[in-house]
């Protein structure tokens, strides 16, 4: 179990009057957490990289059937969402929860069960998509086997979350754990009633909502994984690392409440926007696009809370590495936010849908909200629960311009490619016959922007790699900082 | 002990002096039992108004009785569809503008997708929509597409599957998919579960001998034939039925 010390030790602090708490064995799994997030997240951004060649350059499938992009593109949705994120969430959940209970985690063999049964899990899916095993749902494309696998490893999660908030010794909880504890629940409803199918063999099954039934649960479910995986948990995050990393006060409790409630309720009701102008019935279209805009609303209540609490810190925005990755983050959270709302709209819809556009929001999601946060919950927390300093601040600065000007590239490149292909796909001309008839056509007009977005790509998995050095070499010196103050990330 | 930070220097992460009278804090946040019910309330009301109508005639997707199940082959071809991912690039929803129509077809009904399990309307179109693919093109133009996608389709960015040609299917597996299917209440009867491998001979044999009048040989167990089998069933039973209904009635569907 934990050891609670009143040693002055910043390491795992909390503080308690006059005494500090450390959570040493919570930071072990801290550890574990980051180590993996960082591994499967460059695994999941290198098949990303070759998905994005194999779009540009076809040989670059291989004639292999285990390397095709049919298969391979499943793996790096999986591996950056459950694996990067996932394991980024844990991280940060693991560092931040007892901190913020001033309670260790409720059961250290639990938090062990759950560390390797994730990864165990990954493991198995990194197996099994490229053999071609799946269930074909957008983020759910598991088999059944697996699915078992993370509702029991999702549980033994929920239990200890649930046990350490049962047993903290603060009476009233952070904002930061309301957001968490709806990514426990939401992710637990979302995840049993989506992947509902009747195994065929071991490795295939069909779902019990068939056709139009079947198209709106797993956008329900897909929808809501970005809404209750890639949102809400980091925006909890942002709510404890942010003002932590500019030693400021979040700028509204009241706006956190408003956005809290509303982003929970709403956020759920948006999922059939994934299927305007399908066989959806129309007032489920439309209800969708009526509580996409209004996502609007909460969305932005969190990125102005997150903006402002910087408000007083701009200065540390010139010199601190962890301020810049929370302000790209924190707007390009605000700009995908937007985004989407207006892409919820049946006329942008009708341009948007189908084409590389949809590609482009993703990734500003993913590499500028998910991806910025999470690199900087890893260059405060390592030196932290290393109990060291960073290695090279320069270093994090130049992480920090590769991926902005990556993602920068990236989404760029996927609106001119987008908005090319699908003013391509409705071009009539005078005649009134189809003025690109043949698909191919609109096909190779995006051939240049897909090389761009490689490069865009590469700049960001570079920017990974120059990350992943400099936690190393933070991590051999380890235990060098003994007692930090001010916070050993900005001891230079 | 407090919580509440007493000045800047001591901050531990919370707002700003939290209003201590707040009813959210005095009601909700001590509370986490009612915290976590309110939650789940909250993210479960969406969902139950959207999903539960799906089940009802009046609100749910039309239905068309002239849609009827796939067949074991092309059961079996399109778990190989599953398979490799073919619903990454290519959509299975033609959308209801002219623009779409003149290239695909007539659009795509929710009664045509009654019996498909899982969904595949798909996402992205790095490829064209296949919603309309049955019948376009000969048996011959797939088995050539998917062994080089580039001697049909000039400058595709498609990687060929050649092993399709190559690899089998079984009798037995299909007829496992089969049963699921009809438990979860497809109307296969039990005597055309019973038949599976009959109806597979039957209908692959067909396709290959149609192959060989190509020059192709190969032969009726290979994963190209149950593939193929798929592809040519897309969209037809629907736009069967939508001439069908234009031709009754003096508005069109």
């Amino acid at each position: 179990m934990s050891t609670l010390t009143s040693a002055s030790n910043h390491s795992g602090q909390a503080e308690s009057g006059a005494n500090v708490m450390t959570f040493d064995a919570d930071d072990a799994m801290v550890k574990k957490f980051i180590l993996a997030s960082l591994t499967f997240g460059l695994v999941g951004m290198l098949v990303g990289v070759i998905l994005a060649l194999q779009l540009a350059f076809w040989p670059a499938n291989l004639d292999l059937p285990w390397t095709t992009f049919g298969r391979l593109r499943p793996l790096h949705t999986n591996a950056v969402i459950f694996a990067f994120t996932g394991n980024f969430i844990f991280a940060a959940i693991y560092y931040s929860l007892p901190r913020l209970t001033k309670t260790p985690m409720w059961n250290q063999t639990l938090s062990q069960i759950h560390f390797w049964g994730w990864q165990a899990i990954i493991v198995s899916a990194a197996i099994t998509l490229p053999l071609g095993f799946t269930q074909t749902h957008e983020y759910a494309e598991l088999i059944w086997p697996i699915d078992i696998a993370i509702a029991l490893v999702w549980v033994v999660f929920a239990i200890n979350f649930f046990g350490t908030i049962a047993t903290r010794k603060v009476k009233h909880m952070y904002v930061a754990i309301w957001f968490y504890m709806s990514m426990v629940i939401t992710i637990t409803v979302l995840h049993i009633f989506n992947n509902l199918a009747l195994p065929a063999t071991l490795t295939r099954s069909y779902p019990i909502y068939s056709g139009m039934t079947d198209a709106l649960v797993q956008w329900w479910y897909g929808h809501n994984a970005v809404g209750f995986l890639l949102t809400t948990p980091i925006l909890g995050i942002m709510y404890y690392f942010l003002p932590k990393s500019v030693n400021r006060p979040v700028y509204s409790y009241r706006l956190s409440i408003i956005h809290f409630w509303a982003l929970v309720f709403i956020y759920i009701w948006a999922g059939p926007h994934h299927l305007l102008y399908s066989g959806l019935p129309d007032w489920a279209q439309t209800v969708g696009s009526i509580f996409s805009i209004m996502l609007i609303a909460p969305s932005w209540g969190g990125m102005l809370n997150g903006l402002l609490t910087l408000r007083g810190a701009w200065d540390r925005l010139r010199t601190d590495p962890i301020v810049k990755f929370w302000a790209v983050a924190v707007s390009f959270y605000g700009m995908s936010t937007f985004e989407g709302p207006m892409m919820s709209l049946r006329s942008v819809n009708s341009l948007s849908h189908y084409t590389d556009w949809t590609i482009g929001h993703v990734h500003g999601g993913a590499l500028g909200w998910v991806g910025m946060a999470a690199f900087a919950c890893f260059y405060y927390i390592v030196p932290r629960v290393w109990k060291t300093t960073l290695h090279s601040m320069g270093l994090a600065t130049a992480h920090f311009w590769l991926a902005t000007v990556g993602i920068v590239l990236y989404i760029v490149a996927m609106w001119a490619s987008g908005i090319t292909q699908g003013l391509m796909w409705r071009a009539v001309d005078e005649g009134g016959q189809l003025q690109y008839a043949n698909f191919m056509d609109t096909v190779l007009q995006l051939m240049p922007f897909y090389w761009i977005r490689l490069v865009g790509g590469l700049m960001y998995l570079s920017g990974l790699l120059v990350m992943l050095y400099n936690i190393g070499r933070t991590i051999q010196t380890s235990g060098s900082a003994v007692v930090a103050a001010p916070p050993a990330a900005f001891a230079k | 002990m407090s919580t509440e930070p007493t000045d800047k220097a001591k901050f531990d992460g919370a707002p700003a002096t939290p209003p201590n009278d707040s009813w959210h804090r005095r009601l909700m946040e001590g509370r986490a039992g009612l915290f976590a019910l309110m939650t789940t309330v909250g993210v479960s009301i969406g969902g139950i108004v959207e999903i539960i109508p799906m089940y009802s005639i009046a609100a749910g997707p039309e239905q068309m009785a002239e849609v009827t199940p796939y067949s074991p082959l092309e059961v079996a071809g399109r778990d190989i569809y599953s398979r490799e991912g073919c619903v990454q690039c290519h959509s299975q929803m033609v959308r209801p503008f002219r623009a779409e129509t003149m290239r695909y077809g007539t659009w795509s009904r929710a009664g045509e997708y009654t019996f498909d399990r899982p969904f595949l309307l798909g996402s992205r179109r790095i490829g064209p929509d296949l919603h309309r693919i049955g019948g376009k093109y000969p048996n011959a133009w797939h088995y050539e597409h998917m062994r080089d996608p580039r001697s049909t389709s000039a400058g595709s960015i498609m990687p060929p599957y050649s092993w399709l040609h190559k690899d089998t299917y079984t009798v037995a597996d299909v007829t496992a998919s089969v049963v699921a299917l009809q438990t979860l209440g497809v109307p296969y009867t039990d005597e055309e579960v019973a038949n599976v491998g009959a109806s597979i001979k039957a209908q692959a044999d067909a396709i290959v001998a149609d192959l060989a009048t190509a020059g192709i040989q190969t032969e009726p167990d290979k994963e190209i034939i149950a593939l193929t089998a798929y592809l040519q069933r897309l969209g037809r039973d629907g736009s069967a039925a939508v001439k069908a209904r234009e031709a009754a009635a003096p508005t069109p569907l």
